[in-house]
Formats: C-alpha cells, sequence, structure tokens
C-alpha cells in the first residue's frame, strides 16, 4: 500500500462535524477518538448497484399514493446528480422522505400534533436516467417543531438517500427551500461550516419546468464523491 | 452546477428519526435472507452511545465486495438488495441482526493480506454524516496480517472484530460502541 491508497478526506468546511453541540443529539453519539485514515482496497473502490425492478411505476408520485390528492402545495422536484468530474451518474438509486404539508411525518416517533394526512404517506424513489436526472411530484412539507432546544423549529425539507458509483459516494442529506427564514436558525442546516456548502442545499424555483394553475418546480443538483475514472468493475451487481 | 469550476460532493445532513418511511422498502426486502441458504452469515449485535445507552434508531448498510453471489429466484434477486450489500435498523433495544453472503477470501494480489470483513455505514438521528467502519470476521489471524488493521492503535483494533458464535460457526457478535469505553474504530473520508 502507497500513500495514494488512502481515502481522500473531504474538501475542509463541506462536511459537517459529527460533534455540533448546537445539534444537542451529537453529543452523545459522535466518536471522540482520532478517525483513522482508511485504505483504499477493492471494498471501497466498489459497491452495491441496483437493478431497475427496484422502483415500481409511481414510485416517484408522492401525490398519487392515497386514494385523493393530498392537502399541499403541489411541487416537482428535479435535478441531476454529477460526480466531482461533472459527468451524469446514471441508474443511480435515490431514495426520499419527508413532512407532510402540515409538518407532520407518517411514523410513530412523531408526536407533533398538527394533522396527518390521509392521503400523503412520503417516501418516494427513483433511479436517474442516461443524463443522470432525476424527477419526483410531491407537495411541500411543512415546517416542525423539534425538541433540539425551545422553540426549536425545522425550515421545510426533503431527505435524500443516494447511492453512486462506490460505496464511498454513499450520501444522505437534505434539501431545503429558496427564501425559508428559517434556516439561518437551524442547527442542523448550519451544521455545515462552509457558507457557500450550505447554500447549495438550497434547492432553486423553476418557472420553467412549473406548469400553470398546477405545480411550481424546484430544481436540485447533487454532487457525489467519485470520478468518472473510478474502476467499477461489478457490473452484474 | 452552473458556475461551479469543480463541483464539490454535496454535503450531508443526518438520516433523523423519520427515515423508515423512505427507506425502510429496501430493509423489508431482502430475499434469501435465511442462515438456512449456503454461504449465508449473520451479524448481530447492538449498538449504543456514550452512556452505553441503546441507540434505537440507527440504520446499518454493510458492503462487501468479494461475495458470491448466491442462486435466487430471479424475480426476488432482482427486486431485493444487490449481492453483498444489506441494510438493517436497529430496534428498540438497539440491537440489529444481518443476514447476508458471507465474505469470500479477496481476488485480487493487492488485497491478499486483507482479514474477511465488510464495510459498515452507520445513519442516525444525532448522526451528521454517516460514520464508516469495517467488521472483521474474527478469527484473530486477520489482525496480525490485515493492512489496514495493522494502521490501527493494537488496543483499538478488537472494536471491528465480531466474535463467532460458540454454538453456530455462521453466526458472528459485533457491538458498536459510538463514544466512550472501547469506542469503535471510525475511519475519515
Amino acid at each position: 500500500m502507497t500513500d495514494r491508497d488512502v481515502v481522500e478526506l473531504a474538501p475542509a468546511g463541506t462536511q459537517p462535524e459529527y460533534h455540533f453541540p448546537p445539534y444537542a443529539s451529537t453529543v452523545a453519539r459522535s466518536p471522540r477518538m482520532p478517525l483513522i485514515r482508511l485504505l483504499k482496497t477493492r471494498t471501497e473502490r466498489t459497491g452495491p448497484v441496483f437493478g431497475h425492478g427496484f422502483i415500481r411505476e409511481g414510485d416517484n408520485d408522492l401525490t398519487a399514493h392515497g386514494e385523493s390528492d393530498p392537502i399541499g402545495e403541489r411541487i416537482l422536484v428535479h435535478g441531476r446528480v454529477l460526480n466531482e468530474d461533472g459527468q451524469p451518474v446514471r441508474g443511480a438509486l435515490v431514495e426520499v422522505w419527508q413532512a407532510n404539508s402540515a409538518g407532520r411525518y407518517r411514523h410513530k416517533v412523531d408526536t407533533y400534533d398538527a394533522p396527518l394526512d390521509p392521503n400523503f404517506h412520503g417516501g418516494g424513489r427513483m433511479m436517474t436516467d442516461e443524463q443522470g436526472r432525476y424527477w419526483f411530484k410531491s407537495i411541500k412539507p411543512g415546517p416542525y417543531p423539534w425538541g433540539n432546544h425551545h422553540n426549536a423549529w425545522r425550515p421545510s425539507h426533503i431527505h435524500f438517500s443516494l447511492f453512486g458509483a462506490g460505496i464511498l459516494s454513499r450520501l444522505v442529506t437534505q434539501m431545503y427551500f429558496p427564501g425559508d427564514p428559517l434556516q439561518p436558525l437551524d442547527s442542523i442546516f448550519n451544521s455545515i461550516p462552509d457558507e457557500a456548502a450550505r447554500q447549495r442545499l438550497i434547492s432553486h424555483l423553476d418557472m420553467d419546468r412549473s406548469e400553470s394553475n398546477f405545480l411550481l418546480a424546484y430544481n436540485w443538483d447533487i454532487v457525489l464523491r467519485g470520478r468518472s475514472d473510478t474502476p467499477f468493475e461489478e457490473g452484474n451487481r | 452546477m452552473s458556475n461551479d469550476a469543480v463541483p464539490i460532493p454535496t454535503s450531508s445532513q443526518t438520516v433523523g428519526p423519520y427515515f423508515r418511511i423512505g427507506l425502510d422498502g429496501m430493509i423489508e426486502r431482502t430475499p434469501g435472507s435465511s442462515l438456512e441458504a449456503p454461504g449465508m452469515i449473520a451479524i448481530r449485535g447492538r449498538v449504543l452511545d456514550r452512556d452505553g445507552v441503546a441507540v434505537p434508531d440507527a440504520m446499518l448498510e454493510f458492503w462487501s465486495a468479494s461475495t458470491e453471489p448466491i442462486a435466487l429466484n430471479a424475480e426476488l434477486a432482482i427486486a431485493g438488495c444487490p449481492t453483498g450489500f444489506r441494510r438493517v435498523a436497529t430496534g428498540g433495544d438497539g440491537e440489529f441482526s444481518v443476514v447476508i453472503e458471507g465474505p469470500a477470501p479477496p481476488v485480487s494480489n493487492e488485497d491478499e493480506s486483507q482479514g474477511l470483513h465488510f464495510e459498515v455505514l452507520v445513519f442516525a438521528r444525532g448522526l451528521l454524516r454517516q460514520l464508516l467502519t469495517r467488521v472483521y470476521l474474527g478469527d484473530g489471524e486477520s489482525s496480525k496480517t490485515d493492512p489496514l488493521l495493522l494502521t490501527i492503535p493494537e488496543e483499538r483494533r478488537a472494536t471491528l472484530i465480531a466474535k463467532a458464535d460458540h454454538r453456530c460457526a455462521d453466526v458472528f457478535h459485533w457491538t458498536i460502541r459510538l463514544q466512550g469505553t472501547n469506542e469503535t474504530v471510525f475511519f475519515g473520508w
């Protein structure tokens, strides 16, 4: 093994630190011992590849998972998944989940007394196409209170989970909406030290893809770790 | 990416407490995930925080590049988790159990000295970015030759080694400690 076989660290300030006391749950759950540098072996150069059989038709329309339309502002969220060379990541599995328009999750742990919407479940998934594009239809999630500190409110956001080429390209993150005054008050959003990196989590209103009398569109591109020359040997997996 | 000369990987945010809404499908769909099938192993354990308190809302993903594909009903295989990959979630007592194709000995020269292992990703409320670790299937031998284990201070290596069950050779036990005494080794990335 030589030095070049060590897994690179993320550019400074672009990823949150594990220990970030303003987000109280990090305090007892973040490691304190030094992180060890990881060698780049076959395990790190490869990753799972998901078949299209994984996705069912309609999985990317969160407004169609109930018996009738969910309540809320209809939205289309779309964008591209790119690698560090700016090339599209094709066949990337994208999974999303979110609160309803009142800020309530359909989950037993969520005790916020905002109403559940019988027509909104809040989960969806899709795969990127040949240009690395993804899109899904939903309703805009509402902000909600959480127990981090007195009067703490999460800005509206949608959770994203992605797989790219190789296990180290794995990303779980949250997409935010433009013009939300709760963002600068949110300790999860603020956990990213670099201001520009933080701003890149905010989607853009896209009037070109918005549909008159029907829905507003938001555009959000995602960059996964990894480069185009990354050997990706597990074609049949 | 309009003005970015060099695309920078998107920042991570916590998976939060409600991830099952979007991520449960893969936890449910694990065809062939029975220890009855040949070549399958199980890793069981708990995820604990600084105070030894159970983490009941963690999600773990296991990956091995060196598993042998196991013959499955083709339709199930295409809908389920890819070979060598599994996602599990912890229960109310922080417990988890993953059944997965056992790793085969490494194939390339470069990796020959590696012990049998999985890469493990740890997600939870309170983790702003997933933790990256490895679990080695314990025979005591890998800690003497594995090039990565050899870079780790000796007294911490045991945190990455799952112990074989004394009754069932296909079952291993491994505890993940996020912080504190016997804190699991995590990697920078």
